[in-house]
């Protein structure tokens, strides 16, 4: 279980780190290397480059606007657990990161390299989803923004090109009575989601996002919008989650079923405690 | 005397540098010039080798079956009649036979040039149909592991005590069929080896992470061809075994072998993926088991068909046959009835030969007994705690020869449990599962008991005809001449803390100070023959040597002390590290700088052995003492989830005499978390071809601090009538009871629902569907 021998560089702007990616068709980035680092080990991934971008100032940034927060790819689980960003939450960002693995994971793995990885069961990926994040993505032909359903196109696959960085999350602020609730089921604390229930309910904007997580590719967006659309009322009735957890087929597998419409409900009785 | 001897919980000596991070493990060990070695392993569980392709330039660098010339397989026969032998070739030889097994050995100067080579290699298999199921592995027509043999059965065993008698009188009976995970066992430091030649002393080292220097000496010696004496084995510094490192390994020979054609020291390192999919694979037992108890409750007798799925080879020197012999001794637990039939079958299989985990086979027997003993309380609607008192042996008919002639030394088996219920509480669980819980989650109380068979020895492993019977221990004890003792033991510390324990035998006896005495062990070259650290022995075993020796030098310091106290040698007495007499004291360092550096102050009739002595020791009756314990589960499922939360967990435990109480306790939670895996979590999986379907430990969970609660722990201190201090053997039992007690408290949880858990690990997959299962007209709430 060890890696073969790769290159390393180690990049001081996201430009550099671009070119670097671009010229080498076997580059790798690396952030935390949470991930990376293990499938290195099992030979899973045979870089002959790895990019390490946690030297780029403008990826631990964080910026705060009126209506939004942005961090920077390589702000790291533990930076938000311990409160040391702009929290656009009211909390919740922290919490999330606190169920995230154990601490010296959280010390390393980043936000932006969760996102990239895209494991269907990650806790960001979910949360974010049901927050409205969107992801700025900067390659040789400059930068765009995705909202994460639009990134994310399945299991471990995103809309990254093979140039591209992943830069930065964009993060809509919850208005001042949003309600935010966050539910993980899993077989021992620190482990990957078996079942993920996300829900966010903003009151002032009437808007009621809810997401279950940890299944098959994309996290299921059960509701994303408008209170007024049928079936996003507030408490949301459970037998109308069932149904759509059934239609997006789950329905096949009981125990699949029980575990992710459990952790809808706790992630809403969460929320309403909050 | 001195509150530091037998029973004092002296903080652990070795702790010192291990929670420093300053131990010595192999991975610390680097000889200069030393080259690293990968191994290519099979990725077929049963194949044809075809052919292994090694581009010709990489060909000095790479070791497979034919550069073995004059290497031996390794052979662990038993000689109970009917025994098949398996033949392990140290790199595969014509077939694969599991997973892991090793097809060729690459060296390089690292540990990933060597992985490199290995990817430079190319084999060629023809797959066959793999074994991957125990069940139907022994059956008729099944493809056969071992080609040469008839069925795929190292062995079938049969005890019939009188069985046919019992139906008559039975009232009620309940049969069931469970199951027990494969599992790996998880030490922190995986296996390592170093090997390397020493021309001056015409001496193979081999340095490895093993409970039993000794043992491996042997079998290396053997399998290379080689006398012993051009054999030495050092065990450094071990960060756990549990019987993983209780083995010889190919690793082992095959490193041995190359590193004098290569002429540079070799080590291997294992990695945590050769750890889960190759190599330490344990647990695996099926049962169909019946309990037949008289109208008041009393057990009267057990039927019971066991298998284990015992591997592809049989393990050496504990042989593929260990599990199945025990589980047909020590099925009755317990109990007190005089009826018993059990068949076992040993079954090849195409998985990595299944190797003896702390508890061996008693962690599967507790758990099928005592869970069949639970449905049989629950069909007679009485207690489950009640059907027990009524058949546990008691401590007036102690010793006890029960039906499977086992000899239970000493204890009180019903006061074990009766503690275990106060403390626990039964009538407030009962209260409490009468009322409910507010979150709707279900409450289930268990217990489960065993007891613990340690520092058996001759007599009862003479009859197996394994390559080793374990018979007389000893220790080296000597004092230097500024009065520090050492003690040489051949058995090995891996986390037990002997450097400890031995350290408090030899002050009990000697009164020489702790800091004082060292114990050094694990090296062949200095220390006694011994077969090592497993079966919770070395208390009893090493522990009497030391006494034995201590003894021995006891004699002779009072001897000396006399004569320089001008005294009787019956008129002295030993006393907190002096020699005292009425006319005065005088220190056992003085007594030994007088031995060695001032002889001319000698009696005349001194010993002239001097302050340095081998004794040897066997237990006055060597059938084993039997530690026993009650355990206690209180747990809350949620019935949806199937989550499971240990609320409470009691334990009663008898040790005989504690040598060191904060010890055993150390040593009972250790056990208890690996019970807890056992019993929640641990499962490695194979699919249709052989295949484990985990090689991280995100795939194979273990329980970490957060899944273990607090264990309360309590102790009954009944000695044993056969050993040195009454001791009695302690480090399995933690890892025993946990599954039975656990299971039980979840069917006890689910019994409204008519649910009930047989196959371990009980996953919240399990708990669900289970409960689906029971009731089938309703869907998942
Ligand atoms: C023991 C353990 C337990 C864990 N438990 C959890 C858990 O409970 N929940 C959870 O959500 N996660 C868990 N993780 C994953 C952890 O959160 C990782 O940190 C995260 O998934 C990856 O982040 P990283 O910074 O370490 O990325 P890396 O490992 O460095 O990279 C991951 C992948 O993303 C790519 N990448 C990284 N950064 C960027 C970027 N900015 N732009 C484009 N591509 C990029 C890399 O090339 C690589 O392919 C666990 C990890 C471990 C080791």
């Amino acid at each position: 279980m060890k890696p073969v021998a790769f290159d390393y560089e180690r990049p001081r702007t996201i430009g550099e780190a671009v070119r670097l990616l671009s010229e080498s068709p076997d580059a790798k980035i690396i952030s935390g290397g949470q991930t990376l680092g293990p499938m290195l080990n099992l030979r899973l991934v045979q870089p002959a480059l790895l990019v390490d971008i946690t030297r780029i100032p403008e990826l631990t940034r964080i910026e705060e606007t009126d209506d939004a927060v942005i961090l920077g790819a390589c702000v790291t689980h533990a930076a938000i657990e311990d409160k040391r960003i702009a929290d656009p939450s009211h909390g919740f960002l922290a919490e999330v990161a606190r169920g995230i693995a154990y601490r010296a994971v959280r010390t390393r793995g980043t936000v932006g390299g969760s996102l990239a990885h895209a494991d269907p069961a990650a806790d960001w990926l979910s949360c974010l989803i049901a927050l409205g994040a969107e992801v700025l993505l900067t390659g040789l032909s400059g930068q765009r923004r995705l909202t994460l359903t639009e990134f994310v196109r399945g299991a471990l696959d995103t809309q990254l090109e093979p140039d591209e960085i992943l830069d930065g999350i964009h993060i809509p602020k919850l208005s001042k009575r949003a309600r935010a609730g966050f539910a993980k089921i899993c077989r021992k604390s620190g482990e990957f989601a078996d079942a993920i229930g996300v829900v966010v309910h903003d009151a002032d904007r009437r808007a009621l996002h809810l997401v279950a997580g940890a299944v098959q590719g994309q996290p299921i967006v059960i509701a994303a919008g408008n209170e007024r659309t049928p079936g996003a009322s507030w408490p949301p009735p459970l037998e109308s989650l069932r149904e759509k957890l059934e239609q997006a087929g789950l329905g096949g597998d009981a125990y699949e079923l029980n575990i992710h419409m459990a952790a809808l409900e706790r992630a809403i009785r969460n929320a309403q405690a909050s | 005397m001195t509150g530091q001897g037998i029973g004092a919980s002296l903080i652990r000596k070795e702790d010192e540098r291990f929670m420093r991070g300053r131990g010595g493990f192999v991975g610390d060990i680097r000889p200069a010039g030393m080259l690293e070695v990968a191994f290519l392993r099979s990725s077929f569980a049963h194949a044809r080798l075809k052919r292994v392709a090694i581009p010709h330039s990489l060909r000095s660098r790479v070791f497979v079956a034919e550069d073995l010339a004059g290497v031996a397989p390794i052979r662990a026969d038993t000689a109970l009649a009917g025994f098949k032998s398996s033949v392990q070739p140290i790199l595969a030889t014509g077939k694969v036979r599991h997973v892991g097994e090793l097809v060729a050995m690459c060296i390089a100067p690292s540990r990933a040039e060597a992985e490199d080579l290995v990817a430079e290699i190319e084999v060629e298999y023809e797959e066959l149909p793999a074994v991957h199921d125990m069940l139907a592995g022994r059956e008729a027509g099944a493809p056969l592991v071992h080609e040469h043999w008839s069925d795929n059965l190292y062995l079938t065993t049969e005890i019939d005590a009188n069985f046919d008698a019992a139906k008559s009188k039975a009232k009620v009976s309940v049969t069931r069929e469970l199951r027990t995970a494969r599992q790996v066992m998880s030490p922190i430091e995986g296996r390592g080896v170093i090997a390397e030649w020493n021309s001056r002393l015409g001496q193979l080292i081999v340095t490895s992470s093993t409970q039993q220097s000794h043992i491996v000496r042997t079998g290396i010696a053997e399998c290379l061809g080689i006398d012993e004496g051009q054999v030495r084995v050092i065990a450094p510094d071990v960060g756990g075994g549990f019987g993983y490192k209780g083995i010889l390994l190919p690793e082992e020979v095959a490193l041995a072998f190359a590193t004098r054609r290569v002429g540079r020291p070799l080590r291997w390192l294992e990695d945590r993926r050769e750890n889960l999919t190759a190599g330490a694979d344990c647990r695996e037992h099926h049962y169909a088991l019946t309990a037949y108890a008289d109208d008041e409750g009393r057990l009267l007798a057990l039927d019971c068909v066991a298998t284990v799925d015992a591997g592809a080879y049989s393990a050496y020197p504990f042989s593929a046959c260990l599990e199945a012999g025990q589980i047909g001794s020590i099925l009755p637990g317990l109990y007190d009835f005089s009826h018993y039939r059990c068949r076992t079958y040993s079954v090849a299989t195409n998985k990595p030969p299944i190797l003896p985990y702390r508890g061996v086979a008693r962690t599967g027997v507790c758990f099928a007994l005592e869970v069949t003993l639970d449905a049989l309380a629950r069909e007679l609607r009485d207690e489950a705690s009640a059907l027990r008192f009524k058949s546990l042996v008691r401590p007036e008919q102690m010793p006890f020869d029960n039906v499977a002639k086992r000899h239970f030394d000493s204890g009180d088996y019903p006061e074990a449990l009766r503690r275990c219920l106060d403390a626990v509480d039964l009538k407030a669980i009962r209260e409490r599962q009468r009322r409910g819980e507010p979150d709707g989650r279900l409450v289930g109380l268990g217990v489960a008991m065993y007891s613990e068979q340690a520092g058996h020895g001759t007599s009862v492993y003479a009859g197996w005809g394994i390559p080793f019977v374990p018979g007389y221990e000893q220790c080296h004890a000597r004092f230097t001449p500024d009065g520090g003792l050492e003690l040489r033991v051949g058995s090995h510390s891996h986390g037990q803390g002997h450097e400890t324990t031995l350290s408090q035998v030899a002050h009990e006896i000697l009164g020489v100070p702790h800091e004082l005495i060292r114990l050094v062990h694990g090296d062949t070259a200095e220390t006694p023959y011994s077969t090592g650290t497993w079966g919770s022995r070395c208390m009893i075993v090493a522990g009497g040597a030391v006494a034995s020796a201590c003894d021995q030098l006891a004699i002779r310091l009072k001897r000396i002390g006399a004569s320089l106290l001008q005294a009787k040698p019956e008129d002295v007495r030993l006393e907190a590290g002096d020699v005292v007499a009425n006319s005065g004291r005088i220190s056992v360092a003085e007594i030994a700088r007088t031995w060695y550096r001032r002889p001319q102050e000698l009696p005349s009739d001194v010993d002239p052995s001097g302050l340095e002595v081998t004794a040897g020791y066997k237990a006055k009756r060597d059938t084993g003492t039997f530690s026993y314990a009650s355990h206690a589960a209180v747990v809350a499922v949620d019935p949806r989830t199937g989550e499971v939360e240990i609320i409470d967990y009691v334990i009663v435990e008898d040790g005989g005499v504690l040598v060191n109480p904060m010890i055993v306790d150390g040593q009972i939670f250790g056990g208890a978390a690996q019970g807890i895996g056992t019993a929640l979590y641990e499962e490695m999986p194979f699919d249709g071809r052989g295949q484990p379907l985990g090689s991280t430990l995100a795939d194979y969970l273990l329980p970490g601090p957060t899944e273990v609660p607090e264990i309360r722990v309590f102790h009954m201190e009944t000695p044993s009538p056969y050993t040195r201090f009454g001791q009695k053997g302690i480090g399995e039992g933690g890892a025993i009871a946990p599954p039975a007690a656990i299971t039980n408290a979840v069917n006890d949880a689910l019994k409204d629902l008519g649910a009930e858990l047989l196959d371990l690990p009980l996953t919240p997959r399990r708990i669900v569907e289970a409960i689906l299962r029971a009731r089938p007209a309703q869907s998942g709430r």
